[in-house]
């Protein structure tokens, strides 16, 4: 009878899926923990930001190997890179994953909006009949789902306990195996190199959209200006854009400084200094050029590097507060300024 | 590598005589802010302190306050474009904004 019914809508056709297993609520899909194609081609292409805002799965709860009424029940998000992030990590263990409706956002900025919190992890829970399919009373959450959920309010309000899960889905196999228990540095949140690396091209890709604009304004500048925008213009604009979205983010921490803005801002600096050097423009000639540029491609570096904090694990609400009310005044004073001597040289050298 | 953002920008405070010494404070804090010394959660460095929140919703007890937001750069600006809250997202911003 019940077990007619299934509790997580799924499409069978997709390879993720691998069978299904029967609770007293009804079928719950059974999942692999390999990936195939498909889910590596999806997950890079929400790294250069296509279809990010809509790659999910269907919450619910999905099984895992062979759970039953004992195995743990892990909790996570519903965007499809969280998923698949977790269950590669699962193999050869039985559990059930419970997933939480976050608009298909990932857990850390869930948590941060309130959509993985304790109003939708207790009506997930009622409404998966979670009660009936496990016999235990515990919860495996994952850490960075903690500014979202009130343990004690969880439990007060379903009787399930609440116990924080290490920070990457790396980990969970040593934190079940000793008995639920996370060292300091599975509790630690990291930023490696390859950690921002990874989150650059979103940044790139949005700075290229706005990019377009600008060279179409250049563009019809062009065709009425004495010094047309060339070559070298290009390419002292584009080295500041990736110098703002990927060199600041991939070398943060060799960056002396604190602020975001003020590390893009400076290596901006190397950059256009450098360029403007390289190509001879520190001549009375040219002297209105290097100087506009200099006003206006580090702050554009800075600016994006500013952009940067919303991507990074450590920087505070205040904080970004603080900077951005001295960062941003001068970055708009700057490139102004910057502008002015630039269209001045372009329109009548 | 331990990262450290601006100094003295958080606004977190914790009242040791409220403090039950759960321990949940330890266990949530992704950067490991937190301590225990003679039965009491004391706090190792102010400045490691990322405003996510997650201690004080955690504490049973509310011993812990502290100013909560996300810090991005570009959700402070959508905010302020579209004159609601901070926002990563522009297209749920503009329609509370619409609101």
């Amino acid at each position: 009878m019940s077990e007619e019914k299934s509790i997580t809508p799924c499409n069978k056709k997709d390879k993720w899926v691998t069978g299904e297993i029967y609770t007293p609520q009804g079928s719950v899909p059974v999942v692999s923990t390999d990936l195939h194609f498909k889910d590596m081609l999806g997950a890079w292409k929400v790294r250069w930001g296509i279809g990010r805002m809509n790659y999910k799965i269907n919450p619910e709860i999905y099984a895992i190997g062979k759970p039953d009424h004992t195995s743990p029940v892990l909790v996570s998000a519903n965007y499809k890179l969280t998923f698949d992030t977790l269950r590669k990590e699962l193999s050869e263990l039985n559990c059930w994953v419970l997933i939480l409706d976050t608009k298909g956002i990932n857990v850390w900025c869930a948590a941060g909006k309130g959509t993985f919190g304790t109003d939708e992890l207790v009506n997930r829970i009622s409404k998966t009949g979670l009660a009936d399919i496990v016999s235990h009373r515990t919860l495996i959450l994952p850490q960075l789902g903690a500014p979202g959920v009130s343990a004690h309010e969880v439990t007060r309000r379903t009787g399930f306990s609440v116990v924080y899960g290490p920070v990457r889905a790396c980990d969970i196999k040593d934190f079940l195996v000793s008995g639920f228990k996370a060292t300091e540095e599975m509790r630690t949140v990291k930023f490696t190199m390859w950690d921002r690396l990874v989150l650059t091209p979103v940044e790139l890709v949005a700075a290229v959209k706005i990019s377009l604009m600008v060279f179409g304004v250049l563009f019809l500048i062009n065709l009425f200006a004495a010094r047309t925008f060339g070559l070298a213009d290009f390419i002292i604009y584009v080295g500041a854009v990736v110098t703002g979205t990927v060199l600041t983010p991939m070398l943060l921490c060799f960056i002396p400084g604190r602020a975001f803005s003020w590390k893009g801002w400076l290596l901006g600096l190397c950059w256009t200094a450098g360029f403007i050097g390289f190509n001879g423009w520190f001549v009375p000639e040219f002297l209105l050029l290097a100087i506009g540029y200099l006003l206006i491609l580090p702050s554009l570096s800075g600016f994006l590097a500013m952009n940067f904090t919303g991507s990074s694990t450590y920087t505070s609400f205040s904080g970004v507060i603080k900077e951005m009310k001295i960062a941003v005044p001068l970055m708009v004073l700057s490139s102004a300024a910057g502008i002015v001597l630039v269209l001045i040289k372009s329109l009548w050298t | 590598m331990r990262y450290k953002y601006l100094k003295n920008v958080t606004t977190l405070c914790l009242s040791a005589e409220k403090c039950i010494c759960c321990g949940r404070c330890t266990e949530v804090c992704p950067h490991g802010v937190f301590g225990i010394h003679d039965k009491k959660a004391r706090i190792k460095d102010k400045d490691w302190c990322m405003g996510c929140g997650a201690c004080a919703i955690n504490c049973p007890v509310k011993a812990i306050d502290v100013d909560v937001g996300v810090g991005c750069a570009a959700a402070v600006i959508i905010g302020w474009l579209t004159r609601s809250e901070p926002s990563c997202d522009f297209q749920a911003s503009e329609n509370a904004a619409k609101k």
